[in-house]
């Protein structure tokens, strides 16, 4: 890429003695409006309204979404997942990562720039700011004025709001994982427990250090995206673009003169772009590593634009491609269609239905079967032969369940009359049964023969349909 | 530590973790301390990738070097109070055998009156009161499930307990004596009767129980088992429950039932069957608890 070659170039450093630490320099991103702004904002409130809303929606009498870790069961809606569902989670982490890189390779980090965590709070928690301090100018007015009682007051209620928030955070994050209504109640009566406690201070420290105190540095230093972006971007992806072009050689300059007879570009070199930027880069040296696009710039830029009456999009979504060529935008839609998005749509398609197939298949009943480990085959009389197995039963569903065990393969295989043959178990419960099984020696042939168990599963109500689960192993015969 | 065979070894890892944190300190104060010349730049690594991709020596962000200062400090710390350097114990005297009594403590105190209160009963309670009975099913399948098979129904050499043969008793005072104390039976090797006399109380044995046999040997080793076997098996051969003396005659195998060859294999070398003594290790309510759900097995509720 043209652009980021130029900007690795090392300034030359200033002629100063300098530490091998970097200090860290203070960014006080100005406020922004727009339409990019606005996206994000959207974005903020709807990932928030779920964050937030959701441990306090009630399904089937519970709480609907409860990770229950000391009982191993996941509540979501009308679905308990338990250890064995674990496949549904790799799918969906498959899912999300095949997400990540299409959204990228189509539109680069529109993850960083609209619905990270990091972004999402660090949005929430400068709004904050800027309601208390108020806009740039006035932060850094403050921050450079000696402490006062004025000033005093202002920092505090600012961290006061941050971390009245923070804990807020951290309870939510909690909740998912105790019943939240019996949170709350906690909370008020002073009967935490040590690790809810530990937990809910731990994620709200760590909301408010990350998104009041680290912000960029935790982009910047802490996540791997920002420096694999390079692998995950090709000339076709769309970037946050300063158009070197149109916009150099850039001046100040009146409104009223004519510009262009002067030899400058469009860039009014108002320095707005780099204001805005979360990060504290110059868009106008190119693709950067720390640029976490947020398109923060283009809003900012087009409104000078719009001002200055030139058109606006000196600063837009283009691509490499697109800068080269002068592509329109109607060609840059159309290379969204290249080989690399469409193997990442038809993988996440893939692997979307499958998961969707087998989740809507998905019999809420599972049986383990373990031959038993001490005997191998017994024979009591001559005619007949016993096997031993434990029947590992599970009743995912949140009702009861009556079970009928049968057994098939041989003829004349049958449960012993003394034998676990049928039960019936609570709502997400299961039993470790030993099951006997006989079966007539002249009917199977020595060593190992298959056979197979069939746990009918009924619902003592009557009210839906029973299910059906077979389970092969073998029957040993010495 | 009693790990280490001798003193020198705790002065070595003493030494070595000491002058490692003191190292590690000296190298971060040196480098914080340090500033590049004016005009100095940061040095490139010497690498070059796909033409012109460089690795630079750039400066971390200073809270990063907090960081190693805080992860010193925590070293140090623990080190003061947990055990670590050599053979120093540290301060808060935490060890992971005192970490597991404590908690085996904890348990015992929250478990132990559900026991007691179980224990307290006799086992046709137990065996009709389902809690109960699931409780000392759970101490069956990881204790006796092993020699017995998780159903209970034995396996040749180890009894069935499902049936109403009991080779120590079945009443309820004989169990819990039989899984508290354990027991063994020792049945003598009668290799000296020689292969025919051998032979003869097989089939007499065969005889007993009503299988297949040759009468002729049967009536020969009738005699043989009256002056040697009857003493402990009885005159009937019943069996003798006070000395773990089968009963012969219900067709019950506690060898398997691979008749001739095995009855001759037993009577020739003998047998010796070892059940362990529970009492020490389960306690006296789970012994009972066990010994309810064993009962169970052979009396079914109504």
């Amino acid at each position: 890429m043209d652009a980021p070659v130029e900007s690795m170039k090392v300034e030359p450093a200033a002629p100063v003695e300098q530490a091998l630490y970097e200090i860290r320099k203070r960014i006080y991103p100005r406020a922004v409006t727009g339409k990019f702004a606005a996206w994000r904002w959207v974005l903020v409130l709807a990932t928030q309204l779920v964050f937030y809303g959701t441990p306090w929606l009630t399904w089937n009498e519970r709480q609907a979404v409860l990770f229950d870790l000391v009982a191993r069961k996941f509540y979501i809606f009308g679905l308990v997942f338990w250890p064995q569902d674990i496949v549904y989670l790799t799918l969906l982490l498959i899912i999300s990562a095949y997400s990540l890189f299409l959204f990228t390779a189509i539109a680069g980090r529109l993850w960083c720039g609209y619905a990270c965590p990091q972004t999402v709070y660090t949005e929430l928690f400068m709004w904050i700011e800027r309601k208390v301090e108020g806009d740039r100018g006035a932060r850094m007015k403050l921050d450079k004025e000696p402490m006062s009682a004025r000033k005093l007051r202002v920092k505090a209620s600012k961290h006061g709001l941050w971390i009245a928030l923070a804990l807020w955070t951290g309870f939510t994050f909690v909740g998912y994982f105790t019943p939240i209504k019996t949170l709350w109640g906690e909370v008020w009566s002073a009967g935490l427990g040590p690790w809810e406690t530990f937990w809910i201070l731990f994620y709200g420290f760590a909301t408010y250090g990350n998104a009041g105190w680290m912000r960029e540095q935790v982009c910047k230093y802490m996540c791997p995206y920002a420096r694999f972006q390079g692998v995950m971007f090709d000339p076709d992806t769309l970037i946050i673009t300063y158009d070197r072009e149109r916009g150099e050689p850039r001046g100040a300059r009146n409104r009223s003169v004519d510009y262009k007879a002067k030899g400058l570009g469009d860039c009014v070199d108002c320095g707005i772009c780099v204001q805005v930027c979360p990060t504290g880069i110059d868009i106008r040296n190119g693709l950067q590593y720390e640029c976490i696009g947020c398109a923060a710039c283009i809003d900012g830029c087009n409104q000078v634009m719009s001002k200055m009456g030139y058109p606006k999009g000196l600063i837009r979504y283009s691509t490499e491609t697109a800068v080269k060529k002068h592509l329109d935008s109607t060609s840059i839609a159309k290379r969204v269609f290249r080989g690399r998005t469409l193997v990442y749509t038809s993988i996440l398609v893939v692997v979307a239905v499958a998961g969707l197939v087998t989740l809507y298949n998905r019999v809420p009943v599972k049986v383990d079967v373990i031959r038993d480990r001490a005997s191998f085959a017994r024979d009591p009389s001559d005619p007949v032969v016993q096997n031993v197995y434990r029947l590992q039963i599970m009743n995912t569903q949140e009702r009861r369940a009556a079970f009928a065990i049968g057994v098939s393969g041989i003829e004349g295989i049958h449960l012993l009359s003394d034998s676990t043959s049928q039960l019936e178990l609570g709502p997400a419960s299961q039993k470790v049964v030993a099951v006997r099984v006989e079966a007539p020696r002249q009917n199977a042939k020595p060593g190992s023969n298959r056979i197979q168990f069939t746990v009918d599963a009924a619902d003592p109500s009557g009210a839906t349909q029973p299910l059906k689960i077979v389970e092969k192993t073998t029957f040993v015969v010495q | 530590m009693s790990e280490f065979t001798s003193g020198f070894w705790s002065v070595y890892i003493t030494l070595i973790t000491l002058a490692s944190i003191l190292a590690c300190a000296l190298l971060l104060w040196r480098l914080s301390t340090k500033k590049l010349a004016p005009g100095e730049k940061a040095s490139v690594m010497g690498h070059v990738w796909d033409e012109n991709l460089e690795e630079f020596n750039n400066p971390l962000p200073m809270w990063w070097m907090y960081l190693f200062w805080i992860t010193l400090i925590f070293g140090v710390v623990y080190l003061v109070l947990y055990p670590g350097l050599g053979s120093f114990g540290g301060v808060l005297k935490w060890s992971s055998t005192g970490q597991y009594e404590g908690e085996m403590a904890k348990a015992k105190a929250r478990y132990e009156p559900k026991f007691a209160e179980y224990g307290a009963l006799d086992l046709a309670s137990i065996a009709a009161k389902p809690e109960a009975r699931d409780m000392g099913e759970r101490i069956f399948l990881n204790n006796c499930a092993p020699c017995h098979a998780s159903d209970g129904g034995g396996r040749p050499g180890f009894p069935n307990l499902r049936d109403a043969d009991w080779q120590w008793g079945g009443e309820p005072d004989q169990i819990v004596q039989t899984i508290t104390a354990g027991r063994q039976a020792m049945m003598p090797p009668w290799a000296q009767l020689g292969e025919e006399n051998i032979k003869n109380v097989a089939h007499y044995v065969l005889s007993l129980s009503g299988k297949t046999h040759d009468s002729m040997r049967a009536t020969q080793g009738k005699e043989v088992f009256a002056a040697n076997c009857a003493a402990c098996h009885g005159p009937e051969g019943k069996g003798n429950p006070a000395l773990g003396a089968p009963n012969l005659t219900d067709n019950i195998w506690l060898y398997g039932s691979g008749g001739e060859s095995t009855i001759i294999q037993t009577i020739t070398n003998g047998r010796n069957g070892v059940m362990p003594a529970w009492e020490e290790f389960l306690g006296k309510d789970k012994v009972k608890l066990v010994a309810g759900y064993v009962y169970s097995l052979s009396h079914p509720a109504k």
